[in-house]
């Protein structure tokens, strides 16, 4: 927990520059860079899955309290349909007519 | 404040009803992730048909995207030192980071609708093809979360107010950072694979 003695959220100011630093990066390699296409997206995609895990982790404590392994699992299984169903729909839909 | 607080555990888990309740909206933030991954996908499904209306490169504005990213990402990072101070029971901190943090996120809902009432002056309308008809539902989906947590959070923020830090308030309290965080989260991937997929050319 944020137990601190001297008052300093550390985790707190960390997490939010460390999102400032990956939301710019992301943005630098999206418009100012000439990478291929399938770079910038696998590169930033990266970058998004990066910061959420940060958030879920520094601001959200998900591993914190007596449920944090369940609150975990529920979190990958959330997490493992939407992949399923984000790459599934872009993967089945991609046949014919494009 | 109630004699009988556990020193050991944050004020939030105090009792079980309150483990309960935080562990339950866990789950529900589990079906949050798949509400939003079916409008993530039909989004990507979409994002190519025109159907001759407005594309993301006549549209999508790099500034107004970048501010909007910036004060939802400020009012997760003041919605979390919101909490730190919550923790440290300091009373006046929390509220003060929380009025901080909705006045960020009521910017953001301000600059959206502003975006949005942009974009149908320029004819892109939900009806103008099925690509605006995916961007309008996700962020329209999302927008409505925030509006609804602003709201959310005033109510929280007054029975704060009026009876204090208890085990009960600290609860509904942690269980509002959860959502706004939440949020948060869900725009990062917005802010990702619509805005800047869409901006690369």
């Amino acid at each position: 927990m944020d137990h601190h003695s001297n008052g300093f959220p550390i985790t707190q100011v960390f997490g939010f520059v460390l999102s400032l630093v990956l939301t710019f990066v992301a943005l630098f390699v999206a418009i100012k860079t000439s990478l291929s296409f399938n770079v910038i997206i696998w590169t930033i995609g990266t970058l998004a899955v990066i910061q959420a895990g940060l958030q879920l982790f520094m601001f959200m404590h998900l591993r914190d309290g007596q449920d944090s392994k369940a609150q975990t699992i529920n979190v990958i299984y959330g997490v493992f349909i939407a992949v399923l169903t984000v790459a599934g729909s872009i993967w089945v839909m991609s046949f014919g007519g494009m | 404040m109630s004699a009988n607080v556990n020193a050991a555990l944050p004020l939030e888990y105090q009792s079980e009803q309150s483990r309960m309740n935080i562990f339950g909206f866990w789950i529900f933030l589990g079906a949050e992730i798949i509400l939003f991954a079916t409008l993530f996908a039909t989004y990507a499904v979409m994002s190519h048909r025109y159907a001759g209306g407005p594309t993301q490169h006549d549209l999508f504005e790099i500034n107004g995207v970048m501010i909007e990213t910036i004060l939802l990402l400020t009012s997760s990072f003041t919605c979390g030192l919101a909490i730190y101070e919550m923790h440290r029971n300091q009373k006046k901190g929390l509220l003060t980071w929380m009025v901080i943090t909705l006045l960020l996120g009521a910017g953001f809902v301000g600059m959206e609708v502003t975006e949005f009432v942009h974009y149908v002056h320029e004819g892109a309308t939900m009806q103008t093809s099925a690509f605006l008809s995916g961007f309008f539902v996700l962020l329209g989906t999302h927008g409505l979360h925030v509006s609804v947590g602003i709201g959310w959070a005033i109510m929280i923020m007054i029975q704060i107010a009026k009876k204090g830090l208890t085990p009960i308030t600290a609860r509904k309290a942690f269980i509002i950072g959860l959502y706004w965080h939440f949020l948060d989260v869900v725009w990062i991937f917005i802010f990702t694979f619509v805005y800047l997929k869409g901006m690369v050319s």
